[in-house]
């Protein structure tokens, strides 16, 4: 009893000290990435005050002066880069030049759509990746596999801004079966509008993205299906009589299933990248399209926060398949008993 | 599978293992890696399959279970206590009758507790009045296992604890004939003993044991017969005493190759024969042995000997009286 719970507290302490160090860890890349991007911004060639004054008419060079002093702009760099930290880390992203609204409000309202988009590709290309990749491996070299390899090749070389377009010709407007674009119908007040109208808008910019990064899944598993079938413990299986479906089921599933969702959470990255050009095809009102809606509008704060945000999103990620391994792998997980 | 038999458990005539194999010069290719063997493996007892690696005493193993790789192509018939081997009653046989005992931690699945891989799948029926739980505990207390091994994963065992867990699967099945293939390396001696031990405890219960070993020596101390095999082939099955060094010394036996393997041991001569095992593919046509064999004639290079009885044995050797 004493010792169980010896164990147990050394176990949280294991993981809280884990915790700590992927935290901080996380701290420093979101800094680099700061540091980075504010450069890179300040380097090129997107003037915020310009895209201020297009707005609001013309000016005169001293009123645009005015101006530059009030944001600070006319300050050295690294000044401009301390201001704009502090109030960051005071919880201020500032306001969107575009929207005229707090960067963080548009982040978290465009996100909440991205979400819904990004969750729905990632379950459906993880689901049906994974189980086309377990087709594939129990079934190499054959027709199945054949097939199904050669349409993971495709998906996995075809960009998404064009599998989208082509899924629009086809399904919106060639078939009419799905909405051409927004995430609702057109003319209709949010607040009227239904679950169904919703998901019905979702589908095709989710059907896209999850295809695109289906073939990773689906090769991957296929690999290490076929590793496993060819592995000492299934052809001793094999010798105590277990037939495919049972091999399949006791020590296939088994043995890939955990690194494949492992490769499920650390591809956040891609799924971000690729939801930039879904939902750029779709007019879908998601981060995705912010960022490239900032990126073209000179909207330097927009940009910078959406940058942060999703490189916090893609580590989140990343540090999710780090625990699952340590939670779920026996060989991990009970390595201190 | 309660019935006792009378025959042999496993009876082997004439089996022959060949791969297809596929090269870019000259296309398909046909890689006999076990030629035309006879055995027979009785109730009781321990038949060692003795040869050096790549005689293919492994493939052996999968050919009684039926679990080549689909390139290799099998002839030759095989009996289970009388009943022939083809394909379903192999299939059913697996895990039912015949069980093999693999070599290493590495037969056991990495994510699956030991206690449900050693139960198996279900096939199985259960025993009247005992489930599967019950009789795997019984089987770990016999082989001195604690019974938290059941908790443990693979890599949580230690040497000796995985042997004995690996030997298990096949106690549970409850099976007749048990094929244990190389069982022993990389153990030290006295582990390579207790292991040995086991399955001689399992052949004295009235099972029949065919154990695949490169370790003459070890062989020697448990096995009731010795087959020597040579480049995929039997070439002689003796009483295990007849490698010993008694009265009539290693001359009791019938093959030069047997005579070389015993002189090899330490406690003999320890004395090596020149040459190397051919490998599949390029063995010679007659006699696999008779390019390293001193007593080789015209004969031997150019015909295969034929399998016949002497001094209660087997032996494939033309000169096997001449060499007395």
């Amino acid at each position: 009893m004493e010792r169980s719970e010896r164990d147990s507290i050394h176990k949280i302490r294991r993981i809280l000290g884990w915790l700590v160090v992927k935290i901080l860890r996380a701290l420093s890349l979101l800094f680099a990435v700061s540091v980075i991007s504010f450069a890179l911004v300040s380097a090129s060639p997107v003037d915020p005050v310009q895209r201020y004054i297009m707005g609001a008419g013309p000016v005169s060079q001293e009123q645009q002066s005015l101006i530059e002093a009030y944001w600070g702009v006319d300050r050295p760099p690294a000044e401009r880069y301390f201001n704009w930290l502090s109030a960051l880390l005071h919880g201020d992203l500032g306001v969107s030049l575009l929207y005229r609204r707090p960067v963080a409000e548009i982040i978290a309202e465009r996100f909440g759509n991205s979400l819904a988009l990004m969750l729905c590709a990632w379950v459906f290309s993880g689901m049906a990746g994974y189980a086309l990749g377990c087709v594939m491996g129990m079934n190499r070299d054959r027709w199945p596999d054949q097939c199904i390899r050669r349409i993971c090749y495709l998906l996995g070389s075809v960009p998404a801004f064009w599998l989208g377009l082509i899924l629009l010709m086809v399904f919106a407007v060639m078939l009419g079966w799905f909405p051409v674009g927004f995430s609702a119908p057109v003319g209709i007040l949010d607040s009227e509008v239904t679950l169904w109208q919703r998901l019905h808008h979702l589908m095709l910019p989710a059907l896209t993205l999850g295809l695109v990064s289906l073939s990773n899944i689906a090769l991957h598993t296929r690999q290490r299906m076929i590793d496993v079938m060819n592995s000492a413990y299934v052809l001793f299986a094999r010798a105590r009589g277990e037939g495919s479906l049972t091999l399949l089921w006791r020590h296939g599933l088994r043995n890939t299933v955990l690194p494949a969702v492992t490769l499920q959470f650390a591809s956040f990255a891609e799924l971000f990248g690729g939801s930039v050009l879904a939902e750029n095809v779709f007019s879908y009102p998601g981060l995705g399209s912010a960022v490239s809606e900032a990126g073209l509008g000179s909207d330097v704060p927009l940009l910078l926060g959406i940058t942060l945000f999703s490189t916090l999103f893609v580590c989140v990620g990343n540090m999710i398949a780090d625990l699952l391994y340590g939670i779920v792998d026996p060989r991990v997980r009970e390595v201190s008993r | 599978m309660e019935k006792r038999c009378d025959s042999p458990i496993l009876e082997i005539s004439g089996l022959s293992v060949s791969f297809q194999m596929y090269d870019n010069t000259f296309g398909r290719k046909d890689l006999q890696v076990i030629s035309d063997l006879h055995m027979r493996v009785y109730a009781g007892e321990m038949l060692a399959v003795v040869g050096s690696s790549g005689s293919g005493k492994s493939l052996l193993a999968s050919a009684i279970l039926g679990i080549l790789p689909k390139n290799a192509a099998v002839d030759g018939v095989m009996r289970y206590c009388g009943q022939n081997l083809t394909p379903a009653p192999q299939r059913r046989l697996r895990g039912n009758g015949i069980a093999l005992v693999p070599q290493s931690v590495e037969f056991l699945d990495p994510l699956m507790r030991v206690g449900t891989q050693v139960d198996g799948h279900g096939k199985r029926p259960v025993k009247e009045g005992r489930d599967r739980g019950q009789s795997r505990r019984k089987i770990f207390q016999r082989l001195g296992l604690p019974r938290a091994t059941e908790r443990c994963y693979p890599f949580q065992l230690s040497g000796g604890m995985a042997r004995r867990v690996l030997v298990s699967t096949a106690l549970i099945q409850d099976a007749q004939l048990i094929v244990a293939d190389e069982p022993t390396p990389g153990m030290g001696a006295d582990q390579a003993r207790e292991a040995l031990r086991l399955f001689r405890a399992i052949a004295d219960d009235g099972k029949a044991v065919i154990l695949i070993t490169h370790d003459l020596d070890l062989a020697l101390a448990f096995a009731d017969r010795i087959a020597v095999f040579y480049a995929g082939m039997m070439v002689e099955t003796a009483d295990a005493s007849d490698f010993q060094n008694g009265q009539g010394g290693i001359n009791m036996l019938r093959h030069p190759y047997s005579r070389a393997l015993c002189r090899a041991l330490p406690q003999n001569q320890f004395e090596p024969v020149a040459g190397f095992q051919p490998y599949a593919g390029s063995l010679p046509k007659g006699c696999p042995f008779a390019p390293r064999c001193s007593y080789r004639s015209q004969r031997c290079e150019q015909k295969t000997p034929p399998v016949r009885s002497l001094r209660g044995g087997e032996v494939r050797c033309f000169c096997a009286d001449a060499t007395l």
